[in-house]
């Protein structure tokens, strides 16, 4: 008699979803994040929490990345770039507003660029501003960025959420009442619980299609698949459970969209820690790892194997897996051969992700099958962070590393792995002034073959992102080539 | 009485001192840097330092304590690191939450477990007995996250009485924010209920075997009379001291209710700031229920002397 009492529940519940649905098409939308964003400044924190919120819908940047990951124009509608690589000339789109109602110029422009690489600056990528030598508005509508030196990645530096477009009349309240340039201005905050969006009637470009949009927040996977369930949120962005992706799929209510990350996700191994400063060892360590079976085992089958620190859906990505095929044999052949052939004992300190916590399960028992033993120690970020990442006392970390185009920390010795390559180093300092695509595009692969070569670290996959969504929720974002929800093309099918 | 309050008084003082430099210490030594979290893995070192001195964490340990306590003594609680906003402020915002979910699983809990204790202590033995007992033993058994989950499978989900989570706000009327709060409330009134209901029972069964009740049963009254009469209120006192206890556990042991619910109170709040190493609001919101237990106990004491005049003289 219960399963009638919930089959006619169900029923009445669609059937009332039905005629509400046909009465008109819904303007707003509720799309779930696991995280909550601290504060609502993308030019001062870390968090990609912020970015997920604002990012596009509310801060806008000169350029910015679209849904594939190409730099296209943002509030500069075109630029011009002087015969040395030095100077960047942007001319900025017409009639762009604040929310709060003033112009956006070229003075604002000036601003948040100078801001962002000022001495007192707390931008968490200030590394993006660097070359910067001088910023000048020229007229109202051109902005003029003089480098020290040619920079072939400043225009796609400057679509980052970091580098977005601020006013210095808003500046102070930035941190809970963001003002912004976007298709949806910010309208309210329920700390702990959702973040309200609405739409920007004078926005410059398209406008967006939906009135309404709240941000909830749901950190626990098992919440999460019941609030997705039962409906209460239209879409869930980042959806933290991959084991019940499959209950979805088969669920015609919902969409699944599992989509591509920037996020390389590494058995990060300390270069300069005895015996992983022996080449041979590191070799070792990436033949006795079976990628998909930690994909299968830690990820529920999400996940793209990589070979080395690049993205796979990047066009100049090379798929170097070859190198570091799964051989436990070959594995402890090297490790005898580089003088381990009883194995060793090293620690392996995983951050709280479940990528890091079930998949550094998987890998312990792999290793231990080639004689390696490890000594797992479960780390909150903080102590992640202060450990391994500043402190570099670990032997084995897995980490995803989520920044888009990221290859260049391996031409940091002082990075917390520790890799310490002139070549390479050579090889990213050319890259950064060379602006020819065919030249640049042979340098990254290049340097992607470099560092597999020399089993910086064990290459395990790119992760997923899946997304799921109300069967009738449109232009959401498949991949996520930045941290970021874009909303501004989202719509309900009729 | 006066000695006795000013006494009372002073060991109140006495512990909130000794309380906020536990507290204060204890996570002075948790490992972590609040603004490399912040700032994350590609922050540069002078940017560290910039964001540092603006939290105020540069200073020395006796410093930062003094400014800490001295504030609080003010009223004032800091501003949080992460946030960025008033940390009494931000309490304040969750209590609203916290605070009607515990008082009203506090309610649901003393409305199952009175009449269930009653009933069974007054049919000891019998099946009635013997049903009570063991349901409560379940109730005590279950943890209630996975209740929790239970209910959310079967009202949120399925029959959709119930939103699977969330807080609606005060602002959407009473009842529908008493409604988005029933499922928790009930989850955590469960465990609190099977508790209650016991220690009810076997409270009533001790006043029920004192000679004053042998003597009002040989006055003439019937053993429902003498229960209702005479034993119920000498043993309510053991249920009301449970009573306390289990409303400081719910005001903040809510987390992982909070949690399965996406509740945004002060529980999870503890646990986001934990996380986050936003230490200054895990020391403010750590303090207020020390404080909050502590004036509670002060009044409870106030209130032994009011009932026992022994207490006011001795000593």
């Amino acid at each position: 008699m219960s399963f009638k009492i919930i089959k006619l529940g169900l029923l009445s519940a669609a059937a009332l979803s039905a005629s509400m649905g046909m009465a008109l098409a819904k303007s707003d939308i509720v799309v779930a994040l696991q995280l909550e964003p601290p504060h609502l400044d993308p030019t001062s924190a870390a968090a990609g929490a912020i970015d997920s919120v604002l990012y596009s819908n509310v801060f806008e940047g000169l350029t910015r990345f679209a849904s594939d990951g190409s730099v296209i124009p943002g509030l500069a509608a075109s630029w011009e770039i002087s015969e040395d690589g030095k100077t960047y000339t942007f001319h900025l789109q017409d009639g762009v507003t604040f929310h709060d109602g003033s112009a956006m110029d070229s003075a604002d422009v000036k601003f948040s660029l100078d801001r962002a690489r000022a001495e007192d600056s707390a931008n968490a990528q200030k590394a993006l501003f660097d070359g910067i030598e001088s910023v000048e508005a020229l007229d109202p509508a051109t902005v003029q960025v003089t480098l020290s030196e040619p920079n072939g990645s400043f225009l796609f530096n400057m679509a980052w959420g970091d580098a977005v477009i601020v006013a210095p009349e808003t500046i102070a309240d930035i941190k809970t009442a963001p003002v912004g340039t976007g298709a949806f201005k910010f309208s309210n905050w329920v700390q702990g619980d959702k973040i309200d969006l609405e739409k920007n009637a004078d926005y410059w470009g398209a406008p967006a299609k939906l009135d309404k949009v709240s941000f909830k927040f749901i950190s626990d996977p098992t919440a999460a698949f019941a609030a997705v369930m039962a409906e209460d949120v239209d879409a869930f962005v980042g959806f933290p459970a991959p084991e019940n992706l499959p209950q979805f799929e088969a669920d015609p209510r919902f969409q699944v969209l599992v989509g591509s990350t920037e996020g390389e996700t590494i058995l990060s191994t300390n270069n300069k820690m005895p015996p992983f400063d022996n080449v041979k060892v590191r070799e070792a360590l990436a033949h006795a790892i079976d990628r998909q079976a930690i994909i299968d085992g830690a990820m529920f089958g999400y996940g793209t194997p990589i070979g080395t620190h690049f993205a796979p859906h990047n066009p100049d990505y090379v798929d170097l897996t070859g190198m570091s095929g799964y051989d436990s044999e070959l594995s402890k052949k090297l490790l005898a051969e580089a003088g381990f052939p009883d194995g060793f004992k090293t620690t392996l300190k995983l951050p709280p992700p479940s990528y890091a916590r079930r998949g550094g399960e998987i890998i312990a028992a792999q290793l231990r099958a080639v004689g390696i033993e490890t000594e797992i120690s479960n780390l909150e970020w903080a102590q992640w962070l202060e450990q391994v990442f500043k402190g570099k006392d670990f032997g084995l970390t897995i980490v995803s590393h989520t920044e888009p185009f990221d290859i260049g920390i391996y031409a940091r010795p002082d990075y917390y792995f520790q890799y310490d390559n002139a070549d390479f180093q050579k090889l990213m300092a050319d890259l950064a002034v060379t602006s020819d695509p065919a030249k640049r595009s042979e340098m990254l692969k290049q340097a992607q073959e470099t560092i597999s070569k020399d089993y910086v670290n064990g290459y395990l996959f790119e992760l997923a992102f899946p997304t799921v969504a109300n069967a009738k929720v449109m232009g959401l974002w498949k991949d996520a080539p930045t941290q970021a929800t874009d909303l501004t093309a989202v719509y309900w099918e009729d | 009485m006066l000695r006795y309050f000013l006494k009372r008084l002073l060991s109140l003082a006495l512990s909130l001192v000794v309380a906020s430099l536990v507290i204060f210490l204890a996570l002075e030594v948790v490992p972590g840097d609040p603004a490399a979290y912040m700032l994350g893995i590609n922050a540069q070192e002078d940017t560290l330092a910039v964001l540092r001195d603006q939290l105020g964490l540069n200073g020395t340990v006796v410093e930062r304590y003094f400014a800490w306590a001295g504030g609080m003594l003010r009223g004032d609680f800091g501003i949080s690191y992460t946030y960025r906003t008033p940390v009494a402020e931000m309490i304040g915002e969750r209590l609203w939450i916290s605070l009607p979910l515990a008082l009203y699983a506090l309610v649901l809990s003393t409305l199952i477990a009175f009449p269930a204790g009653i009933w069974a202590a007054s049919k000891r033995g019998s099946a009635a007995d013997v049903t009570v007992m063991g349901v409560t033993q379940l109730g005590v058994a279950i943890p209630n996250f996975w209740f929790a989950m239970l209910m959310v499978l079967v009202f949120a989900i399925n029959l959709r009485w119930f939103s699977a989570g969330g807080f609606v706000g005060w602002d959407a009327g009473f009842a529908a924010a008493l409604k988005s709060l029933t499922l928790p409330a009930v989850a955590l009134a469960l465990p609190q209920a099977s508790i209650l209901a016991r220690v009810m029972r076997s409270s009533l069964l001790d006043t029920l075997s004192e000679d004053y009740i042998r003597t009002a049963r040989a006055k003439g009254l019937s053993r429902g009379q003498a229960l209702w009469r005479h034993a119920l209120r000498n043993a309510l006192i053991p249920v009301l001291t449970i009573i306390g206890m289990q409303f400081s556990f719910l005001l903040a042991g809510a987390i992982i209710i909070e949690n399965v619910f996406f509740l945004p109170g002060l529980g999870r709040l503890v646990f986001q700031s934990i996380s986050a190493r936003d230490l200054i609001v895990v020391e403010s919101v750590v303090m207020l229920l020390v404080f909050a237990v502590i004036v509670v106990n002060f009044a409870v004491d106030m209130a032994y002397a009011v009932v026992d005049p022994r207490l006011r003289t001795r000593r």
